[in-house]
């Protein structure tokens, strides 16, 4: 079993990290950037026992922040 | 009084709050490591700056469940002085100790100079020697000290006072320029509701000592002292 978090800084957030990507496309030459925003993406081992509700517990205690990111769990077979 | 100075691996400025705080005539501070589950006797809790556990997650992440930090926790309830400088103050969010978090600075720039803040209250034993208005000047060393709180926790922190230092031009004037890293409304240091925690970005115990530049951050200890 594998679970992959993704967590993202909130849309209320500053997020000049993705600010200054999308400056870096546009010096490159793509058209049309938008807003990017810049997060993480976590993969965990996991073997088949594990519980999806300690996982939600552990992204929004120590995987994310709550009060800047948001995140999603998905686990895969 | 007693200070105890947390040490995280990745603490670099304990050393600094050490020395800082043991010159003081009416002070004593000694070196707690993390993995202890219980604090020495003590008066005034100081988590210092530095980049504990590499900042790896987000900074004060992964410190924040330090076993040390649980006895933290119950200092606090209870009343006890808690002071996080930099990284301490970013443990101290993440440990839920303070309202808000630290993001990455505004312009992606990792700063290190001295900036002028200003007191806004005199009212909590950190700023009790320093009138309202008094400009100090302090260093500040990091990437992420750019305060962020949602609309609702900026009104109590206001409405509370809990706002306790805010970046400010040399005459006092919290302007945008001022403002280093992006901080809403120029926060520098913000204190808990209780009053009894303060977690700031600048480094007052890097301002001590007039070798050093500046003696402003000993407006701080000499509060904590008074």
């Amino acid at each position: 079993m594998k679970a992959v978090v993704h967590v993202m800084p909130k849309l209320s957030v500053l997020d000049p990290q993705g600010a200054a990507v999308a400056q870096a496309m546009t010096h490159h030459g793509l058209n049309g950037v938008g807003r990017v925003r810049v997060g993480k993406l976590i993969e965990i081992e996991l073997s088949a026992s594990a519980d999806e509700a300690a996982l939600h517990t552990l992204c929004r205690e120590l995987l994310s922040n709550p009060v800047i990111e948001d995140y999603t769990l998905e686990i895969t077979a | 009084m007693k200070f105890a100075v947390l040490r995280f691996p990745g603490s670099n400025c304990d050393q600094d709050c050490l020395f800082a705080l043991n010159a003081l005539p009416k002070a004593s501070a000694e070196a707690v490591w993390h993995k202890d589950a219980a604090l020495p006797e003590c008066d005034v809790v100081v988590v210092p700056g530095g980049f504990s556990y590499g900042d790896y997650l987000r900074c004060g992440a992964i410190a924040r469940f330090s076993p040390i930090m649980q006895a933290v926790k119950e200092f606090a309830t209870t009343g006890g002085t808690v002071i996080g400088i930099c990284n301490g103050f970013q443990i101290l969010c993440e440990a839920g100790l303070l309202p808000g978090a630290l993001v990455r600075n505004r312009d992606l720039h990792f700063i290190c100079e001295h900036r002028a803040v200003r007191v806004e209250t005199p009212d909590s034993r950190f700023t009790r020697n320093a009138p309202a208005g008094t400009v100090l000047n302090l260093p500040i060393a990091h990437g992420e000290g750019c305060y962020f709180a949602d609309d609702a926790t900026m009104l109590a922190l206001k409405k509370n006072r809990q706002i306790l230092l805010r970046y400010c031009d040399s005459r006092g004037r919290t302007t945008d320029d001022a403002n280093p890293n992006g901080s809403r409304s120029n926060i520098a240091g913000i204190c808990n509701r209780e009053r009894n925690v303060f977690g700031l970005m600048p480094h007052p115990e890097r301002a001590c000592d007039p070798l050093l530049g500046s003696t402003d951050g000993l407006a701080i200890f000499e509060s904590l002292l008074a």
